[in-house]
């Protein structure tokens, strides 16, 4: 068995690698938060006159404080680092406190006083569309942040070639992202005036954007830098950059050393969550099992700020009927604004939603047509060289999805255990159901945004090897999938390579490590720059040698018959003596993609992934209680770069989709979070899971230049319909709404 | 007072007495292994060993704790600085994705090898209960404490 690498493994197993918040420095003050705790009212006035005056404050900073801009945002700068004059959200920060301990600071927050007058919120998002809604942000105009369509054929004509129609609606939950650390921040000015942040985050060049216009400085005046950081998942982009930006602030008003590190209390008051959605479909069906139309609307929560509520639902857009051929489409897709907490990215980033509706739809089509379920998909998916509902040829890749569906069915004999499913039947105390799901997922942003990523491959004296990418580290390993891409490619062990701790003053701005682009993207501009890296070497070699250069193997340099020319170091060493660095920068730009808003056409992602999850579980009757027996996953990764790794993706992202479908929701009153900390929003846990079985299936992308792809979203995304399928098949009913919470007979007939 | 940490014996003036041992740990003693996850012993982030019983260190106070011998994570490698078996099974199993939870596993984990050394799956499964992932989905964390289990034990029996 080939043992799984990692490059941060011995410092995170024994306790020696060291996050943001065990970070300090000298003269280091501490600061903290002051929410807003209501969701709508005007800010007349905030009196920190007996804060200011505790022990070891030093400062309380409101937004009149600001030396640069206050709001922020990717798409919509709508996000205020401290909320002035208006409150829209019960995160919003309105002071922050500065002190000697983080004791101190806290007992100081409870001195702050408000003067508030409320005005009436909006909680509902589709009583924020009505026309005299009062407006969230009145500079916007309205509170629709974003609306995204398809007009494929003739939707008309889908109706009249229908057979039977179905008409379904489906909700899912608002969900926190629970990664361990909460969010920390660590800012100082250097002597050099750069204002220098770590802090976790992931996103190193928002985090530098934001810092930068919060205080008025030039990019090149702020330096990230990435320490490890305790999970993301998506959730540490919008919210953790402005944490960054407010240590940065309380740095440079204070001229001193400033952390910031939330409570867990602070971390889901503030946070970002995943969007609930409201979907309406229509689907129509041919008696033959062909889908003739589908019609479908989305209302997405996206709570009092844009963030990326435009490209999120976009993908759900791109994916509105899931991975499935239909002639005549037609899709409304609108994010909307509301007083609730805001909503953003979280690993899946739309497609959760639409993947829990649509793969239910699939199987009420079927037994309506009274079509076996797997016959049903695998007549209607998409197949080589197919054209999506945007119109994309699918043809640049291996387009796997009955691959993918069938390793599964197999793996946990679905045909045989099918036959054995409850369907509520009154006379077991244990209902036994298995159920499966399929879908097709656009790789990294696709029309969404900027896509490209770069590599340093910078050659020491003595033939090791220092690597840096675009790519950050949120803990799913990839720093490690670029070491092991770097080392194969250059033929060197991995102990040869450090990835360097990679700053925003080293490295271009390569984007946000989301979207599962780490590996593609990084993956991609490594194996450019070791394309470059070993042209130079071979060239000097060639200049000075006089010897043609075939490959790059075990440390050593050959010709085409296989004859040692050099070792490694004798190349680099010979590099350096003839004045030439062994230095590449390697860039991968994305090959094109299109977008049509209007018609919403377009090649949408420049390659997809194919992926197929099954689960078998039991229900109890009497209880309602839900057991999961077994999970099997097979997902088309390209190319594993480190099988282990890519495992743990299959693991942790089906366990996060089971939670998604079983318990996970964030409860909230008038737009503002009631959990408080993880006793009130649960997880699942090492006893709520069964054994899990994951199948890498690997078809090298020939537009990917590793060959690889991404894992770190598709395997999130088919879980929770994976379970209601099977809990429809263990109890004969369905469950449209999340998460799933057994109807018992006696709520039935009451 | 006295408490020993990772064989360290501290005497401390009785008014620390109320102090965190969380943050005694991190912030006195800069063993920044223990993790705060949650703060109030649902994550499990912050476990050390209290004498061979795997606890909270958020929840306790230093008074709790006094004449007690704390583990944490960074005592638990071998005199010469090599791995504990249970770290190393950790590596090799790919059960390191974040990390963050990662000293509080290996902590509630060897205190079940040390009062069960042969755990099934299940038992494994039961002693992490307490214990927050939302990286691995526990499945090779689980591998690497059987795996740990199995070393350990044949150890033992060769040894005997």
């Amino acid at each position: 068995m080939k043992q799984a690498f990692r490059n941060d493994a011995l410092a995170k197993v024994t306790g020696r690698a060291k996050y943001t918040d065990d970070y300090s420095m000298p003269g280091m003050l501490h600061a903290l938060p002051l929410h807003a705790d209501c969701s709508s009212a005007l800010l007349r006035g905030i009196d920190i006159s007996k804060a200011a005056k505790m022990p070891g404050v030093l400062r309380i900073i409101t937004a009149e404080d600001v030396p640069g801009e206050i709001k922020f945002g990717q798409i919509i700068r709508d996000y205020p680092v401290l909320a002035h004059k208006r409150i829209r959200s019960s995160g919003d920060v309105l002071a922050l406190v500065v002190a000697q301990s983080r004791g101190e600071a806290n007992a100081a927050l409870k001195e702050i006083k408000l003067e508030l007058k409320d005005s009436p919120g909006l909680y509902d998002p589709h009583q924020a569309l009505l026309p005299d809604a009062p407006l969230i942000h009145p500079e916007h105009g309205s509170n629709i942040c974003n609306y995204h369509r398809v007009r494929t054929g003739d939707i008309t004509a889908g109706e009249k070639e229908a057979d039977i129609i179905i008409e379904e609606s489906f909700s899912t939950s608002r969900v926190e992202h629970a990664y361990l650390e909460p969010e920390s921040a660590l800012a100082h000015l250097r002597p050099d005036g750069v204002m220098e942040v770590i802090g976790s985050m992931q996103h190193p060049f928002s985090t530098r954007r934001f810092v930068a216009a919060t205080l008025g400085f030039e990019l090149k005046d702020v330096e990230v830098k990435t320490v490890p950081m305790g999970g993301g998942f998506g959730g540490k982009d919008d919210t953790a950059a402005l944490v960054c930006a407010r240590a940065a602030l309380c740095a440079y008003l204070c001229g001193r050393p400033v952390k910031i590190t939330y409570s867990r209390e602070m971390s889901m008051k503030e946070s970002y969550k995943r969007h609930p959605y409201d979907i309406s479909y229509r689907m129509g069906v041919k008696r033959d099992g062909g889908i003739s139309f589908v019609q479908v609307r989305m209302v997405a929560d996206g709570g009092a700020y844009c963030s990326v509520t435009p490209w999120v639902t976009w993908r759900s857009t791109v994916q509105c009927s899931g991975c499935y051929e239909a002639p005549n489409v037609h899709c409304d897709v609108y994010g909307v604004y509301t007083n609730n907490i805001f909503t953003g990215a979280f690993r899946g980033f739309g497609s959760p939603q639409v993947n829990w509706a649509i793969e239910q739809l699939v199987e009420i089509a079927a037994e309506k047509l009274g079509m076996d379920e797997v016959d049903f998909r695998r007549m209607n998916m998409l197949k080589q060289g197919s054209v999506t509902v945007t119109k994309q040829k699918l043809d640049s890749h291996t387009v796997s999805l009955n691959e993918v569906m069938d390793k599964v069915l197999t793996e946990i004999d679905y045909h045989k255990k099918r036959k054995l499913c409850s369907f509520g039947d009154p006379s077991l105390d244990k209902w036994y159901g298995i159920g499966f799901a399929i879908s097709y997922r656009g790789m990294s942003l696709g029309a969404e945004g900027v896509d490209m990523n770069s590599a340093i491959l910078n050659v020491q004296p003595d033939g090791s090897v220092l690597l840096e990418t675009g790519v950050h580290e949120n803990g799913q390993g990839s720093e490690s999938a670029m070491i092991l891409i770097a080392a194969e490619e250059l033929g060197l062990p991995v102990s040869r390579i450090r990835y360097r701790m990679p700053s925003t003053s080293n490295i271009p701005d390569g984007g946000t490590t989301v979207a599962s682009r780490g590996t593609i993207m990084g993956g991609g501009a490594t194996t450019k720059a070791a394309e470059i890296l070993r042209s130079i070497i071979s060239e000097a070699v060639k200049d000075h040698m006089g010897k043609s250069v075939d490959r790059f193997e075990d440390g050593w340099i050959l010709d085409a018959r296989d004859q040692r020319i050099c070792s490694w170091d004798e190349a680099i060493r010979l590099c350096y003596s003839k004045q030439i660095y062994p230095y590449a920068f390697g860039v991968f730009q994305a090959p094109r993609v299109s977008w049509d808003e209007d018609t919403g056409h377009g090649d949408a992602y420049f390659t997809w992934v194919y992926g197929c999850q099954a689960v078998e579980l039991e229900v109890e009757p009497k209880t309602g209680k839900i057991s999961i027996l077994n999970m099997v996953a097979a997902h088309d990764v390209g190319r594993a770069i480190n099988p282990d790794m890519v495992k743990g993706q299959f693991y942790g992202g089906m366990t996060m989709g089971a939670g998604y479908g079983l318990i996970e929701e964030m409860p909230v009153k008038e737009g503002a979070v009631t959990a408080t900390n993880l006793h009130q929003y649960k997880v699942l846990r090492s006893t709520d899971l069964p054994e899990m079985t994951a199948i890498i299936v690997e078809n090298p992308d020939p537009l990917s230049p590793s060959k690889a792809k991404g894992i770190g979203e598709p395997t999130l995304e088919i879980t929770a319909p994976a379970i209601a399928n099977a809990v429809y098949r263990a109890t004969g009913k369905r469950y449209t709404d999340q998460p799933i919470k057994i109807r018992r007979e006696s709520e039935d007939n009451g | 007072m006295k408490i020993t940490v990772n064989g360290v014996c501290y005497k401390l003036a009785e008014d620390m007495g109320a102090r965190l041992l969380s943050d005694w740990l991190r912030e006195d003693l800069g063993l920044i292994g223990t993790k705060i996850g949650c703060g109030i012993g649902v994550c499990g982030s912050c476990t050390v060993l209290v004498d061979k019983l795997a606890k909270r260190s958020c929840l306790l106070k230093l008074s709790d704790v006094q004449d007690h011998e704390i583990t944490t994570i960074e005592g638990i490698a071998n005199a010469d600085g090599t791995l504990h078996p249970l770290q190393e099974a950790f590596v090799d199993c790919g059960a390191i994705q974040c990390g963050f939870c990662t000293p509080g596993m290996v902590i509630s984990a060897l205190a079940l090898l040390m009062k069960n050394p042969r755990p099934t799956r299940d038992e494994i499964r039961k002693a992490l209960k307490g214990n927050l992932c939302r990286c691995t989905g526990y499945q090779q964390i689980i591998d690497a404490v059987e795996l740990a289990a199995t070393k350990l034990y044949s150890t033992k029996q060769s040894s005997k």
